[in-house]
């Protein structure tokens, strides 16, 4: 291993390049190339995480310490393991597809456009590298910055109304979460993560910092019923808001659960899974109904998501359940690995989503489903792609789509056969309402003069939709280097998860 | 006496200096109408020189007992004289522009200013006392000076009448105090206190103490004049009001609370949570109603200082270091904030409502990102500096246990987040109107000043260390 701060690296430079954006006024074609090259430039740095990456251990890799705080023991500190290895390779990879989809729909203050978005990757990464709590705080906190004002700036009509909501909504959940670490601090003088999972903690303790977590997580995730900022914001923001916003701001809710909550008060997750469980549930299945019910795609999208996200927060909190039931590990490893495929998996597929209805945004101005009809007459190129990833989303196997659902249902089985079969159901419902909108949308015939007009992919959006594709696809049929990364931390996370912590 | 001299010499020089200035503005005030400006801030610079080449974190009395020159006072002291100085800077052009710029705005500022020095080393209840009244006396005149106008004059009267009972209810409680203990210094009270048994004259003297500090700091329920006065003063004194006075309270409080009846803890704690809570509630919530920027400036104000007393509450070195550090915190954001509104005023116009900051982003890109910064700084939004001083004062909360005044503090944090967004929605989301013109009159100076303390408030809250440190170390002495 290098003593070259790889992470550091990779957080700083895309601020830094961020800042240096910011100063390009009046000069957007410069700031838009700048962008792309440094989230390129980023995006294979962050590579160097892969293949420098040691899959055998679940120990924190690449790790940097220095003191920060030293007045209260708060430390720069970093490191991943293989839960967070795979999010940081995602953020880097969304980032170069976000900024240069926007490169022909944003024309109003792009150097701030394409500053916020560099910056936010720095922030992001920061987010699952950090090991320090106050460290993970103050990013997870900061990254409300500049997606606030990308939403309030860029965003559609209920713009103003719709980022009000989502600052307000992950603020309120977050700061139960800052408490929660300044408790845990005042016990053992320490804000290192590594040594919040080592502490002990009374049962009381436990349940109410569960519950502080859980609050936090689950309003970023966004869980049922503090999931209503999500359609909101994903509407009203321009679309590579969406596709972070979907593809890896949702996916911390979730890696929170796996760096906190399970390993780090694993009784009273124990004690309160059916909640947990609970509330996936209806996440998957009731939302899968709204979902239905939508006219606007992007709200199609945006609550097929929260389904999404219940399988990632119902794979990790199955364990409790499938070692109370079987006693053995592979299953609890299994619905973890299920949901960190998912997470993964759901980030390629809804950044696919939101790019492709980005596209045919910038050409009709409308996201209204009954404003379409027939685009595979005009589109046909566009047509296959979307037909992919709608396939994807619907969870066909062969998708990345499928492996994640298929691992979390197949433990799900393990734990409960009721729950499987609920869970299951999201199979029949996630083709239904993706399906049924590709119907209205794609096919049929031309149904009106504007879709009539409507060019097909031009160079730029055809290379982004298909490195999305191969993405997507390449997961769905081979997962295993994803799997083998993940493997071991995740094991090491099902033992800490079952390790009681009561003193 | 060559030793008394050198403790007390920043406030010797300051006195020295503001009178003559006082007595030299009216021979030059026509000829070289800057001079008296020029001067008074190379003497506050020279006198913050002074303290620092003479810093230590021995503490040191005077006047027997009567004075003490320690760490914290150093401290205090030269925020208060490094505020004053931005604040000059900042609100000469705002005066001139109005013909309210006068020597006199800054030799007042200068005598306020000793007395909230003297009131940094006060270590008898007399010389706190001396010390309150040279600072209020000196505030009254300021706001009365822009004499033709209704408001100011209606401000000045207030601020005059109820800052005057208030210190008649403080008299009372000392005076109380003095009968129990028999003494007026403090480190004999502190003793006294913490052998005798509490009495109810005590207690009383304590709740008549706790008043009259609480009207001084502008804490709920004792909070009315301090909207009105805001509001009321000419941006340009409301900018002084707003920060080193603040600051004075907290020696007040520091000095009498803790260094004179640290040992009735029990008695004054609950006290204060429900001044504390009352201030979190009024500050935050009532804010949400406001539309005019120096009114909501206020009750922000309000649920600071709420958060100042939950670091006394706390009741440990650490949390009267945290809530220095968050006073000095407040002073800097509050500075900064009432700055860009100086900055964007005209003659003739105040730019004091949030409809007068619609479409800043877009007129005034700087201005905008200054007072973002500022604003979600007091929201407690990191990586900005007022998330630290939250996160210091929260931390010394939950320390001794007391984790539910804590979740209370950070959910009136999240209401207050929204009426800093309401501002920040103003500037970045909404259009401007079609009438409004690129930017106030900001001087060179001023926007230099701004980018300053935006600067300075992103720098410290990435690099906060030194000052926490700094804090606590000179709360151990």
């Amino acid at each position: 291993m290098t003593s070259f701060p790889l992470l550091s690296a990779l957080i700083w430079l895309p601020i830094l390049s961020g800042v240096l954006v910011l100063m390009m006024k009046n000069r957007p074609a410069m700031a838009k190339q700048f962008s792309l090259w440094s989230s390129i430039a980023v995006f294979i740095l962050s590579l160097g995480l892969y293949t420098g990456f040691d899959t055998t251990t679940a120990q924190m890799q690449f790790v940097e310490q220095a003191n920060w705080i030293p007045a209260f023991n708060i430390q720069y500190f970093l490191g991943i393991d293989g839960l967070s290895m795979p999010l940081i390779i995602l953020t880097t990879f969304t980032t170069v597809l976000a900024v240069w989809s926007a490169f022909e729909c944003i024309e109003d203050r792009v150097e701030q456009y394409m500053a916020a978005f560099l910056m936010m990757n720095g922030i992001m990464v920061a987010v699952f590298a950090a090991l320090d709590a106050i460290l993970f705080y103050v990013f997870w906190e900061a990254l409300l910055i500049p997606m606030f004002l990308v939403i309030g700036q860029w965003g559609g009509p209920k713009r103003v109304y719709a980022t009000i909501k989502f600052f307000l909504y992950t603020f309120f959940g977050s700061v139960f979460m800052l408490v929660a670490f300044l408790y845990m601090y005042s016990q053992i003088g320490s804000f290192s993560l590594l040594d919040f999972q080592a502490m002990p903690l009374s049962f009381v303790a436990q349940f109410w910092i569960f519950l502080a977590f859980l609050i936090a997580f689950a309003v970023k995730i966004p869980m049922f019923p503090v999931h209503t900022w999500l359609p909101d914001a994903h509407v009203e923001a321009p679309t590579a808001g969406s596709v972070v916003l979907a593809a890896i701001m949702l996916k911390m809710g979730g890696y929170g659960f796996v760096r906190f909550s399970l390993p780090m008060t694993p009784d009273a997750a124990n004690y309160l899974d059916w909640l947990v469980i609970g509330l996936s549930l209806i996440a998957i299945v009731y939302i899968a109904f709204v979902a239905l019910a939508q006219t606007d795609m992007k709200k199609l999208i945006a609550y097929s998501s929260i389904a999404h996200m219940g399988f990632v927060t119902l794979g990790m909190f199955l364990l409790y359940g499938i070692l109370r039931n079987t006693g053995e590990m592979q299953g609890a490893i299994l619905g973890l690995e299920g949901a960190m495929i998912q997470m993964i998996s759901h980030g390629l597929i809804s950044a696919a989503m939101f790019l492709a209805i980005g596209v045919m945004y910038d050409r009709l101005h409308t996201r209204e489903i009954s404003a379409y009809g027939g685009v595979v007459n005009t589109m046909p190129v566009f047509a296959v792609f979307m037909l992919i990833f709608a396939m994807a989303n619907a969870g066909l196997p062969g998708t990345s789509g499928f492996v994640g659902e298929f691992m979390v249902i197949l433990a799900a089985f393990k734990a409960n056969f009721w729950i499987a079969l609920a869970a299951a159901t999201t199979l029949i419902f996630g083709a239904a309402y993706t399906l049924w909108m590709i119907k209205r949308v794609i096919f049929g015939d031309v149904s009106n003069h504007h879709v009539a007009e409507m060019k097909d992919l031009s160079r730029r959006e055809f290379m982004i939709m298909l490195i999305l594709a191969i993405g997507i696809i390449g997961l769905g049929f081979y997962p295993a280097p994803v799997m083998d990364v993940m493997h071991a931390s995740v094991e090491h996370l099902v033992q800490q998860a079952m390790t009681s912590k009561l003193p | 006496m060559d030793m008394m001299l050198h403790i007390l010499a920043p406030e010797l020089l300051l006195l020295a200096s503001s009178m003559a200035l006082l007595v030299g503005d009216t021979f030059w005030e026509k000829r070289y109408p800057a001079l008296t400006f020029q001067l008074a801030l190379v003497s506050l610079v020279m006198i913050v020189g002074v303290i620092l080449a003479t810093f230590s974190t021995e503490s040191v009395q005077l006047f027997n007992g009567g004075f003490i020159r320690d760490g914290v006072a150093d401290v205090l002291k030269v925020s208060m004289l490094l505020m004053t100085v931005v604040v000059f800077v900042f609100a000469r052009d705002y005066l001139l522009v109005r013909g309210i710029e006068r020597g006199e705005y800054y030799v007042m500022g200068m005598i306020s200013l000793l007395g909230m020095m003297v009131l940094a080393s006060a270590y008898d209840m007399v010389s706190l006392f001396m010390g309150l009244e040279i600072m209020s006396l000196a505030l009254y005149a300021m706001i009365a000076m822009h004499k033709n106008s209704s408001t100011a004059v209606e401000a000045a009267i207030k601020y005059f009448v109820l800052g005057a009972m208030a210190t008649g209810l403080l008299l009372y409680g000392m005076s109380l105090i003095y009968g129990v203990v028999g003494s007026l210094r403090l480190d004999q009270i502190y003793q006294a206190v913490s052998i005798a048994e509490p009495t109810l004259v005590l207690s009383m003297g304590l709740v008549f103490v706790i008043v009259g500090l609480s009207f001084k700091f502008g804490i709920a329920p004792f909070h009315m004049w301090v909207p009105d006065v805001y509001h009321g003063s000419p941006t340009g004194i409301t900018i002084f009001l707003a920060a080193a006075p603040k600051i004075a309270a907290f020696a007040l409080m520091f000095r009498l609370l803790i260094e004179g009846l640290e040992s009735t803890i029990v008695e004054w704690q609950s006290l204060l949570i429900i001044l504390a809570v009352v201030s979190l509630l009024v500050g935050n919530i009532v804010a949400i109603a406001q539309t005019n920027l120096k009114r909501i400036l206020a009750y922000s104000a309000i649920s600071h200082m709420g958060f100042v007393l939950m670091g006394f509450i706390a009741g440990n070195i650490d949390g009267y270091a945290a809530a220095m550090f968050y006073v000095v915190i407040y002073g800097l954001m509050s500075i900064g904030a009432f700055g860009v509104i100086l900055a964007l005023s005209r003659h003739g116009f105040e730019a004091d409502n949030i409809a007068d900051l619609a479409g800043l982003g877009r007129r005034n890109p700087l201005m905008a990102l200054i007072m973002l910064v500022l604003l979600l700084s007091m929201a407690g939004v990191p990586p900005l500096v007022g998330f630290y001083a939250k996160l210091v004062i929260l931390t010394q909360l939950v320390e001794v246990g007391m984790v539910s005044l804590a979740v209370f503090a950070v959910v009136m944090s999240i209401i207050g987040a929204f009426y800093y967004l309401r501002v920040i929605k103003a500037m970045y989301f909404d259009e401007p109107a079609a009438d409004m013109m690129d930017a106030g009159f900001a001087t060179v100076s001023l926007r230099y000043g701004l980018m300053m303390v935006g600067a300075l408030v992103l720098v410290l809250g990435i690099l906060p260390n030194g000052m926490l440190s700094l804090f606590a170390q000179v709360m151990m002495y």
